[in-house]
């Protein structure tokens, strides 16, 4: 191996008395793809900040770029430098067009200072055609364009800098299967510009069909780093959460009950004339491509979006669908997709959100019941094992796993009959999610009706009863548990 | 957790020493500590500042803008602002004064006051809620339109009062305390009950925390939008009677920009203008240090176009102070 291009020595990271990193050592080479994984938590988001200027790093580290020792104190530095980053988070501006979001701050310029807008959009329609995104129009609005393709804008505008580390983080999260394929390609073509790829994932099989080299982070430490083709699965799971984790998606037997919901030909924004059952101590599954209407159903069977035609019934009653109000009102309850924009409120405290939705249960009157709410807010926190100091300290101190958590037992809190769980475990890690999945079996074994509306494959075939497919809106295919294959469930997705 | 002084105190006390709970308790209201930096310092330079006549003055002349400001920070923890807050205490005031001033009984004036406000105020919420107007020029609508209803209703022209019951809203003395000083008391407890001890106040952080996740909750974010601001014409309406009945009459003009203190006051008390943050016990701390840094101007005979801007350059500072913790923490 030749030396490598970027390369960390005995980096630690306190943030207060909080110890984030501990001693890292991490390395990129040029024209390999690097594959950082770990539990969430883990502190890979640290390092990567670390590494572009976000954070500084603890006294006593050393940073080489290129055999250099470097150290970055702002994000502009590292990108000067050649180190560009791809967030986790959307870090683009909805109301600028495609081309002002690529080169924000680096506009090309005229000989009169002001910017050259056909330079602008020209080398962002070529970087656009690099990742077969023809159909986006340089000029066009970014905020009208589907997560995404935003997400192939960020890649886009880390392109444009032509920096010799790239480092992506979960860039994948937000992609179809085709745009994840198109991405994987401009990957290997970096690789052989002699590009170094940083590439941080919780998607195990990305990592296999992608990845050169992986480092793995546990608690703050490097704990493995060596050739992917070394590892197994087992193995790379095995360093990740430092236990062997047999059945990953356990599945409870129990007898199917009364039929709780009915829902016939739901029509809403996104869903198209949409009919099934679902019966209490069930877990039926919802397959479907990104942009199939699970999350639209989802959010129509529960108030959230407004229900065209069609009808909803809870235990043979209908139920008016105004406002989530109705939802919850009718024991619907909907644990959302997206955790950080509207799962929880995120500086206030695990109790504030876990009892939020069940306040008129949890109060004398209009007076919230401190005592009633404390034992609600402890006993679900111990039901679902949530790993916080106590209740009182704000969710954005806690992992993604955890986060998730508080968000399922808000929901659950209020006591309902059906349970919508919209991409349950979403950035959350191995060890949680087995947590995750044996929490819906216990739901299940309660008498609950659980719908999971999931894009993991393995998940969905492991957790469900019973698999709906949903295709641009519509109901095209059903599948009882053990007829399931992904191969069946892909074919009716693309139909 | 809308944590809240007493709350936090009974907390810390619990675990650690008295002298460590002191000490965060004053790391969590820095407000209070900048009150009393500023009184220490006041002091020193005027000997008449720290006496019992002249500390009663500052807590009567400092709770119209309380009671004002406290109405403001239910508003703005849900991420509003109301500008109209002035104007509703002009038009209320004006109401009041023409209910006294035709013999109405008190019993009936004054709720008959109160409801208007908050009727105007929840006017303000229906318009912000459901309407979808911004809450800035929804209210900056209402300060005008109000004005203007009241520069109609009163022909220009103050309308004078003549009853000793009414006057002693705004001037009597209860065991050697002013009245309206009590009745900002009396306010004080409400508000914070309310904020820290009913689901109604857990909604109010909640929708300023984030509106998606409170309506996704099962709440009404429409409702208690609306009551917010009915909330604020209320207290400025109580403010409008207080002032009313001290002068014995209802200016056309009065309450002219007590929008902008009553919004000094609630950032002074460390609430946050992006919502869901802040508690009203520093709100109350926020119009004390206005309170007190216009009675030192004025003890320290400091010309009135100076004090606005040393008030200006004050709160700027107590400002940029808060922001600083907030960044590096």
């Amino acid at each position: 191996m030749t030396a490598p291009l970027l390369s960390l020595h005995g980096i630690g990271k306190t943030f207060g008395s909080v110890t984030v990193l501990r001693d890292v050592d991490f390395a990129v080479q040029a024209g390999r793809v690097m594959a950082l994984v770990g539990e969430n938590g883990a502190g890979k988001s640290t390092l990567m900040k670390i590494v572009t200027g976000i954070h500084d790093p603890d006294k006593g580290g050393e940073i080489r770029f290129k055999g250099q020792p470097v150290r970055f104190h702002t994000p502009r530095q590292a990108m000067d430098a050649g180190i560009a980053i791809i967030h986790q988070e959307l870090n683009l501006l909805p109301g600028l067009s495609v081309a002002e979001n690529i080169f924000l701050g680096r506009e090309p310029r005229t000989r009169f200072g002001s910017i050259d807008w056909s330079t602008m959009k020209a080398r962002a329609a070529g970087l656009l055609a690099r990742l077969k995104q023809d159909h986006v129009s340089p000029g066009a609005p970014l905020g009208r364009m589907g997560v995404g393709t935003q997400q192939m804008v960020e890649i886009a505008r880390a392109l444009s800098l032509d920096a010799e580390v790239i480092i992506m983080d979960e860039p994948t999260d937000a992609l179809t299967d085709v745009e994840t394929r198109i991405l994987f390609e401009v990957i290997r073509s970096l690789k052989a510009e002699g590009k170094a790829i940083v590439y941080i994932s919780h998607r195990l099989s990305e990592i296999f069909a992608l990845c050169d080299d992986v480092t793995v982070l546990r608690d703050g430490q490097m704990v493995h780093t060596g050739t992917v083709a070394d590892l197994t699965e087992a193995d790379l799971i095995r360093h990740m959460v430092g236990r062997e984790i047999t059945d990953q998606y356990p599945h409870a037997k129990c007898p199917p009950g009364k039929v709780r919901l009915e829902v016939k030909n739901a029509v809403a924004d996104g869903v198209e004339d949409v009919s099934f059952t679902a019966r209490a101590g069930e877990v039926v599954g919802f397959a479907g491509l990104m942009g199939a209407g699970r999350t639209e159903l989802a959010r129509a069977i529960y108030g959230a979006n407004r229900l065209q035609t069609g009808t909803v019934e809870v235990d043979g009653v209908p139920v008016p669908l105004k406002s989530p109000r109705d939802g919850v009102r009718a024991g619907i309850a909907y644990v959302t997709e997206d955790r950080k924009a509207d799962g929880l409120i995120q500086p206030h405290s695990i109790r504030f959100n876990m009892a939020l939705g069940a306040l008129g249960r949890l109060s004398r009157g209009p007076v919230v019941d401190r005592r009633r709410e404390t034992s609600a807010v402890a006993e679900y926190m111990k039901a679902f094992a949530v790993k916080a100091p106590d209740m009182d300290c704000p969710v954005n101190t806690l992992s993604g796993g955890n986060q998730q958590k508080v968000s399922l037992a808000k929901s659950l809190l209020t006591q309902p009959k059906i349970v919508i769980l919209d991409e349950p475990t979403r950035g959350v890690d191995v060890g949680a999610r087995r947590e995750i999945y044996v929490l819906i079996n216990k739901l299940k074994e309660q008498g609950l009706c659980v719908l999971l509306m999931s894009s993991d494959m393995p998940e969905l075939l492991g957790l469900s009863d019973r698999i709906l497919v949903l295709s641009h809106g519509r109901l095209t295919g059903s599948f009882d548990r053990g007829q399931a294959t992904q191969e069946g469930i892909m074919e009716r997705a693309v139909a | 957790m809308p944590s809240n002084a007493t709350s936090r105190t009974a907390e810390t006390a619990a675990n650690g020493g008295a002298g460590k709970a002191v000490l965060r308790f004053l790391a969590a209201n820095k407000s209070l500590v900048g009150l009393i930096l500023l009184m220490a310092v006041v002091s020193l330079f005027s000997p008449n500042f720290l006496t019992v006549d002249n500390l009663l003055n500052i807590l009567r002349q400092t709770s119209i803008n309380a009671i004002i400001a406290m109405g403001m920070t239910f508003v703005i923890l849900t991420a509003g602002i109301d500008l109209s807050v002035g104007s509703v205490l002009a038009f209320t005031g004006a109401v009041c004064a023409s209910l006294v001033a035709a013999d109405a009984s008190l019993w009936v004036a004054l709720p008959a006051t109160l409801a208007l406000g908050a009727a105007l105020g929840a006017a303000n919420g229906v318009v912000i809620a459901i309407g979808g107007v911004q809450p800035f020029i929804a209210t900056l609508v209402g300060m005008t339109v109000l004005r203007g209803a009241t520069l109609v209703y009163t022909d220009g022209r103050p309308i004078t009062t003549m009853s000793d019951p009414f006057w002693a809203i705004g001037g009597e003395y209860v065991f050697g305390i002013p009245v309206p000083v009590l009745i900002a008391a009396f306010a004080f407890i409400v508000c914070w009950f309310v904020l820290s001890q009913m689901r109604f106040g857990r909604y109010v952080y909640a929708v300023g925390g984030n509106e998606q996740v409170t309506r996704l909750a099962g709440i009404s974010v429409t409702r208690v939008k609306i009551a917010v601001y009915a909330v604020s014409g209320l207290m400025a309406a109580l403010a409008g009677i207080i002032l009313t009945a001290r002068l014995e009459s209802a200016q056309p003009t009065a309450g002219t920009a007590y929008e902008l203190d009553a919004i000094a006051a609630v950032v002074l008390g460390g609430t946050s203008l992006m919502g869901g943050r802040g508690y009203i016990f520093g709100t109350l701390i926020g119009a004390l240090i206005i309170g007190v840094l216009n009675n030192a101007l004025n003890l320290m005979d400091v010309s009135s176009y100076y004090q606005m801007i040393a008030k200006g350059a004050v709160i700027l500072l107590a400002v940029l102070v808060d922001s600083r913790g907030k960044t590096n923490r």
